[in-house]
């Protein structure tokens, strides 16, 4: 009995580390174009490797991935993959580009799990929301729907996600400031 | 029975969904669109096919006390292997079907055809069975998933017919309910006749 479990256990996990090993490159390649592809939608120009310089920042006590990008090795822009659970159906991971004054660039939703039709309006190919956030400073907009008193329109039947949004840009601003000091001002 | 009997059952008569009304979850969850219905479809068909052949083969050597975790190590195998494939080859859909893939584990459809079919049946037998149930998931899949993007974002296999706002229920959990009840009721009426 014992030994039928541990043949089966055995042979089961000898196929999974053989698919693992074949499919390993693959995945790791596909995860770096999803990142990469993102990074050059919300980025200025660059010609540095983002993804290669990337570093960690925390906020609140949560990680947060900061990718600089560099032009004949000047800052242009800053991207930061924050994350938040504060979205209608949990994680919303979106991807800000930040200039180096702290304007907003662009943004890019790398996942999320809204409700399709209501809150998946926060992914830029839904809808305009977040489209809003582009050429603005949070220094001087504030990234709160009109409801709490800040300056964002939220989508229509889906404050919690567009609150969340608002979120996930405040914290990837914050990554951005601390970024910036630590490297002792723009670059 | 016949072969092709084995084959079809799984079709019609023993259409996982609409008449076993089995493996729920994964069919009210991943229909949201055709395309979705159908790779989820495709990927229970691949893991049904390989674990029904794999425990028709070991079912002798298996003692009945340890049979239940037997099959489900080896469910579980093929639904990771079919995991890393997709995560690896096709990241888009992986994003999109995301967590159902491991539930593929847990399908009922899977651990039911082991235990009714595969484990008293020969390797090839059991082989065209999971061929036959899995294809019969798959076309339900398609069927409401087509159904639902159609009523839902008046879309038709990712390419957008109906212009503007369609009816949103349709993409949400009621609207899954409401389209298998109709389908259900449609497919056993056309099975009669």
């Amino acid at each position: 009995m014992f030994l039928c479990l541990l043949v089966i256990c055995f042979g089961g996990s000898a196929l999974l580390g053989g698919v693992y090993l074949i499919t390993y490159q693959p995945i790791l390649a596909a995860q770096a174009a999803r990142v990469n592809q993102a990074l050059g939608g919300v980025l200025p120009q660059f010609d540095n490797m983002p993804a290669e310089e990337a570093y960690q920042v925390e906020v609140n006590g949560k990680k947060m991935t900061v990718y600089p990008g560099t032009l004949n090795r000047e800052l242009t822009g800053v991207a930061v993959e924050a994350t938040t659970n504060k979205g209608f159906g949990g994680q919303i991971i979106v991807m800000v580009g930040f200039l180096p004054d702290g304007t907003i660039n662009n943004t890019a939703v790398i996942s999320h799990t809204e409700t399709p039709g209501l809150g998946d309006k926060i992914d830029p190919r839904k809808s305009d929301f977040s489209l809003q956030f582009n050429q603005k400073n949070p220094e001087s907009f504030r990234l709160a729907v009109k409801k709490d008193g800040g300056q964002v329109d939220a989508i229509t039947a889906a404050t919690i996600s567009s609150r969340a949004f608002c979120d996930v840009v405040d914290l990837a601003y914050q990554a951005f400031r601390q970024s910036i000091q630590k490297e002792g001002g723009i670059q | 029975m016949s072969r092709l009997q084995t084959l079809v059952n799984g079709i019609i008569k023993g259409n996982p969904t609409f008449v076993l009304v089995l493996g729920m979850c994964p069919t009210l969850g991943t229909t949201t669109s055709a395309i979705n219905g159908m790779s989820m479809g495709l990927a229970t068909t691949f893991v049904l096919m390989l674990s029904n052949l794999v425990i028709s083969l070991v079912a002798g050597l298996v003692p009945s006390k340890v049979r239940i975790p037997a099959f489900v190590v080896i469910i579980a195998v093929f639904v990771t292997v079919v995991q890393l494939i997709m995560q690896a080859y096709v990241p888009a859909l992986y994003q999109t079907l995301g967590l159902f893939i491991p539930l593929i584990v847990v399908n009922c459809i899977v651990l039911g055809r082991a235990e009714a079919f595969a484990s008293k049946n020969k390797p090839f037998d059991s082989f065209l069975d999971g061929l036959g149930s899995g294809l019969g998931f798959t076309l339900s899949l398609t069927v409401l998933g087509t159904i639902r993007e159609l009523l839902g974002s008046g879309s038709f296999f990712g390419l957008k017919i109906i212009p503007g706002d369609a009816i949103l229920i349709f993409i949400l959990a009621p609207g899954a309910f409401i389209a298998l009840g109709y389908l259900m009721v449609l497919f056993n009426k056309l099975k009669k006749a």
